[in-house]
């Protein structure tokens, strides 16, 4: 990686990491819980969060000497919001079942707390370059939660992978039952709460008192 | 009359923001160590979505929906301003805010210290924003359903932090396995509660 300072490389894996968006910073938790019944659309929320935090890392660093700081947030907000905005028109005309399923999630990337918890702490003071590659690792940071969360949910709770049935047939006939309550909300809930606890248990550091 | 007393029910218990949709959840596991402060920026949070919510819906029905332009002028009938939804609704979202936070920094400055960060933050608030869009999917008839949805909502969030702010305030006594506590615990509460309030499923006054 000769091309990137060791601090561009570090700014894009902590957030993969140790320092991981969901799980530790507790941001962006809403619409990760609420995207994760089916694999598909946790997938393509990921990659939008994804696209819209790098761009709007770049844009803010960019900005970041013009911007007064009594109106930033403001102008933070416009610009996530065009972004989004963008992100929706594409969806709609590319893939109009997902952004169906999404239905006001794609709108609520808006409020995200990743966005705008990772423009003010990080875009503000730092350079685009190192700024996109913090957007980029923290959306891959709550992808992979994202992602971990859809795969146990449509494992379990309809036996699916990507729609595609994948616990044999020969289970449900000797009994084996899809457990319903891992489509319903409050599963989604249990399980983060689960991941925080493997997590925490494997870094002693990050327990609270 | 009963359908807004419907819509007023459903959107507490049935609908609620943190337990059916998760909107609004990094406030509500940041701000909800002790009843006090919880209580407080239930009541704005509350407050904010009684007002932009039917503002919003004014907004959507004249300004931005296709064809929403014809009071002006009948060459205007085609024009489609929809996408510019989300801007228009952060926009007016932001500036209620600003509001909001002047009154209370000058009413009650006791809670403005208390809340602080969280009080300008209530614009990223995803409850906020997700009531204004749930309100324009669920396509209300008039302004009154409007401004009773926003109301409820509110009220549904501010019972929902209200209650696991009760529930941290005591838990902090009790042996929790270390990894657990503080965040992991109250996921799983909020699990559990969650799975209470799926009871009131079905409930149609």
């Amino acid at each position: 990686m000769s091309i990137f300072s060791s601090t561009t490389w570090e700014a894009f894996t902590r957030p993969l990491g140790k320092d991981n968006p969901v799980t530790t910073q507790i941001l962006g938790i809403c619409s990760a819980l609420a995207v994760t019944v089916q694999l598909k659309p946790a997938i393509v929320m990921a990659i939008s969060v994804t696209a819209v935090c790098a761009c709007s890392n770049i844009v803010i660093s960019l900005l970041r000497k013009y911007i007064p700081t009594s109106i930033r947030i403001i102008v933070q907000l416009v610009v996530v919001a065009s972004l989004v905005i963008i992100v929706d028109q594409i969806l709609k005309a590319f893939a109009y079942d997902v952004s169906k399923q999404l239905s006001v999630y794609v709108g609520l990337i808006i409020t995200n707390c990743i966005l705008m918890g990772r423009l003010e702490a990080f875009a503000m003071s730092n350079s685009p370059l190192d700024s996109f590659m913090d957007g980029l690792g923290n959306g891959f940071g709550y992808g992979k939660i994202l992602i971990i969360v859809a795969f146990l949910r449509e494992l379990f709770g309809s036996g699916n992978l990507f729609g595609l049935q994948v616990i044999p047939q020969s289970f449900y006939e000797v009994g084996y039952m899809n457990n319903g309550m891992m489509i319903q909300p409050p599963m989604a809930l249990i399980i983060v709460g689960c991941i925080i606890w493997f997590i925490r248990a494997r870094h002693e550091e990050m327990q609270e008192k | 009359m009963e359908n807004i007393l419907n819509i007023f029910v459903k959107s507490i218990f049935i609908d609620n923001m943190i337990f059916a949709y998760f909107l609004g959840m990094c406030s509500y596991l940041a701000v909800s160590k002790t009843v006090k402060t919880s209580l407080g920026l239930g009541l704005a949070v509350t407050f904010v979505e009684l007002i932009t919510v039917p503002v919003n819906y004014l907004i959507s029905k004249y300004l931005l929906a296709p064809g929403a332009l014809a009071w002006l002028s009948p060459s205007l009938a085609d024009v489609d301003l929809s996408f510019l939804t989300f801007i228009m609704f952060i926009a007016i979202i932001a500036s209620i805010v600003q509001l909001v936070e002047m009154i209370v920094e000058k009413y009650a400055p006791a809670l403005y210290n208390s809340l602080g960060i969280f009080l300008p933050l209530i614009a990223v608030n995803c409850a906020i924003m997700g009531a204004s869009l749930f309100m324009q999917e669920r396509a209300f008839a008039n302004v009154a359903e409007a401004a009773v949805y926003g109301l409820g909502s509110g009220i549904g969030w501010l019972l929902a932090i209200v209650a696991i702010a009760a529930i941290r305030e005591r838990i902090k006594y009790s042996h929790i396995p270390a990894p657990l506590r503080g965040l992991g615990i109250a996921f799983i509460i909020t699990g559990i509660m969650a799975i209470s309030f799926m009871s009131f499923m079905g409930i149609k006054l």
